[in-house]
């Protein structure tokens, strides 16, 4: 290809879908401005420090990211047009992407059971948007997946597909940097020895 | 591109050397705080750069940015997402920290300086 400016029509999609991703980000950026205004407002309920465990956190983070990694091998596995290998690896980022978010919801459901869901104080209320708001992205992707997987069994490796497997596996490492700063923020912040 | 027409640079090595660094970087940052080697601002500045590093590893690795044609439209998006992020997460915290200082009592004004200041009381 040439080094000429004109853009390539499949460049022009991974940018456009490039920048709804960094929109995505600038909605992630308010709501992790909101959750550092408010973590300390707990209204006598509980903090950080109180209800997340983090030997628990450290698992889902590592199982969104070894699923981060076997969408890259998919994506791989697509470029080498391999469509059987590739189903394996978006198979198992599946299998990987719905552990994370059954322990999520898990972890949700705990919180609500034990009095502190959103209602309890700011700190939680912001807490369940910012992880909330990611799982539902999470949840989107999982949609997204299982999608693709049909279309490669009934149209193969087409261009189509291959673009928006690309696509998809743009969001799926947007989802896990994103998932990187909650950890940080939310989770290893709150759990800070002060 | 960053994933179309630069696929070449995508190897599987690309993706291990990138998921082994994400790895590291990320039980790093949790033994620091699980073990509590570090306290306080030291802990949270290096957490922040261990968080920022893996940022840049999965951008670099994965995403494969800066290693498009050029223009590289993608990284100057990507910039300019980082410039917005940064005044909305900064500038909250500042004006909202403002906000507090000044809606203080006396009394917490008094409690607040002193604490800032390491004036025991």
């Amino acid at each position: 290809m040439s080094k000429a400016t004109v853009l390539h029509d499949d460049s022009k999609t991974t940018l456009g879908f490039w920048i709804y991703l960094m929109t995505d980000c600038v909605v992630f950026a308010t709501l992790f401005a909101t959750f550092a205004v408010l973590r300390n407002n707990t209204f006598g309920g509980p903090d950080g420090k109180e209800i997340f465990s983090l030997p628990y956190v450290l698992t889902e983070t590592l199982i969104l990211l070894v699923s981060s990694f076997t969408c890259g091998l998919a994506l791989l596995a697509a470029k080498r047009s391999d469509a059987r290998q590739t189903m394996l690896w978006f198979v198992a980022t599946f299998v990987l992407g719905a552990i994370f978010l059954g322990m999520e919801i898990n972890e949700f459901r705990n919180l609500v059971i034990e009095g502190y869901g959103w209602r309890r104080s700011a700190f939680l209320s912001s807490f369940f948007t910012l992880v909330g708001t990611h799982g539902a992205h999470i949840t989107a992707g999982l949609l997204w997946i299982t999608v693709m997987l049909r279309q490669i069994q009934t149209k193969g490796l087409s261009t189509h597909v291959m673009r928006r497997l690309t696509l998809l596996g743009m969001f799926w490492h947007f989802l896990d940097i994103v998932w990187i700063f909650i950890f940080t923020i939310v989770f290893l912040f709150g759990a800070m020895p002060s | 591109m960053s994933t179309t027409h630069d696929e070449h640079k995508a190897t599987r090595s690309t993706y291990v050397i990138g998921f082994t660094l994400s790895v590291l970087l990320t039980l790093i940052a949790y033994v620091l705080v699980s073990q509590a080697l570090l306290y306080g601002w030291a802990l949270m500045l290096t957490l922040a750069g261990l968080a920022v590093w893996q940022l840049c590893v999965q951008l670099f690795y994965f995403l494969h940015i800066g290693s498009e044609q050029k223009p590289r439209f993608n990284t100057l998006a990507l910039l300019f997402a980082v410039m917005v992020v940064v005044i909305v997460v900064f500038g909250t915290l500042w004006i909202m920290k403002n906000l507090d200082y000044h809606d203080m009592t006396p009394q917490e004004t008094n409690t607040y300086i002193q604490e800032e200041e390491a004036i025991r009381r």
